[in-house]
């Protein structure tokens, strides 16, 4: 068996039905509707805005999470590739966070000078 | 819908393949990728995050109020809520090629991946019109610390979106051609690795720069 018919045949056997794809984009639609229901209950005043900061945050985790496991196989493919996928992207989670924390929640608790 | 049911049969271990790793060469080779572009785009973020908020003059892209008086906001969260609905589609379309790819199914295919194209196009489309109204209300490059950073990151992730659909576009050719069976599905499923990247990060754009204040 040649390495190219291995890999389809591993490809037909690992991946999940399209009825399965369609309904992870009702999800990623829902989810993204939801989003927008929080931005509009901060700016109508129903949800405070670090609630509201919280809320599309979480619910943008679930969407990020759901196309990397599911539209980009990492819950079915080789633990190496999360492996090279989610290092980098905690080290980019680690610069944002930092230099959000420089410039906006450092300068408020550090004395001036 | 069954989780369980929807995954039965499927194998958890992927088949060995002649590599030292056991795993397929470009497939690592382009997950390397995907993990460069994270921190390139991590730190564009990061830097819109930074300078957040900070712009000393308009406009500014939320609702501001400016000694006592309202400001309104610049993003169009109408328009930007829908290009985002159209990009998330775009995976769907994606995922549904690569799997008309595996049954070898070419028309499909095809169909596919030109819709995958079509959609990405209409999402550049809506970017296009936004950074022009903006560029007419007296938004530019230089303007303050929230449009550079602001053109920055968008316009940057609008370049990638830009190359992926060049690249659905030449793949769609080659299946016209005759040459995209199943025995070619990792050249779509690398494709697709990269347009739902591109995607991905649009999930984390789209929140932090238009519904976060």
């Amino acid at each position: 068996m040649t390495s190219e018919t291995r890999e389809i045949i591993h490809d037909q056997h690992t991946h999940p039905t399209n009825s399965f794809y369609l309904w992870i984009g009702v999800v990623l639609f829902v989810l993204t509707m939801l989003e927008v229901a929080g931005y509009i209950g901060e700016v109508k005043g129903i949800l405070g805005v670090g609630a509201a900061a919280l809320i599309i945050s979480v619910l943008s985790a679930a969407k990020f999470i759901l196309v990397v496991a599911f539209y980009m196989h990492l819950k079915f493919d080789s633990k190496v590739f999360t492996g090279i996928f989610v290092f980098p992207a905690l080290l980019g989670t680690v610069v944002i966070v930092a230099l959000y924390m420089l410039f906006h929640v450092l300068p408020g608790i550090l004395p001036p000078g | 819908m069954d989780h369980a049911h929807a995954m039965s049969g499927h194998a958890a271990h992927p088949a060995h393949i002649d590599t030292s790793t056991g795993l397929d060469s470009r497939k690592m080779a382009f997950w390397g990728f995907i993990g460069s572009e994270c921190l390139l785009f991590g730190s564009l973020i990061g830097t819109y995050m930074a300078y957040k908020g900070k712009s000393l003059v308009g406009p500014y892209p939320h609702d501001t109020v400016i000694d006592g008086q309202l400001v309104e906001g610049i993003l169009n969260i109408p328009l930007t809520t829908i290009s985002t609905f159209i990009l998330l589609m775009s995976s769907v379309t994606m995922v549904l090629a690569l799997s008309a790819t595996q049954r070898g199914d070419r028309s499909w295919s095809v169909r596919w991946l030109l819709t995958t194209a079509f959609l990405g196009s209409i999402f550049l489309g809506c970017q296009v019109y936004e950074f022009t109204h903006f560029n007419h209300v007296g938004l530019k490059l230089g303007t303050n610390l929230f449009s550079s950073s602001f053109y920055l990151l968008t316009g940057f992730h609008g370049a990638h979106v830009t190359v992926g659909v060049i690249y659905l576009i030449t793949l769609a050719f080659l299946g016209i051609r005759g040459r995209l069976g199943p025995e070619k599905a990792l050249n779509v499923e690398i494709a697709g690795l990269y347009w739902h990247f591109v995607d991905v990060i649009w999930i984390v754009i789209f929140p932090l720069v238009y519904l976060i204040k």
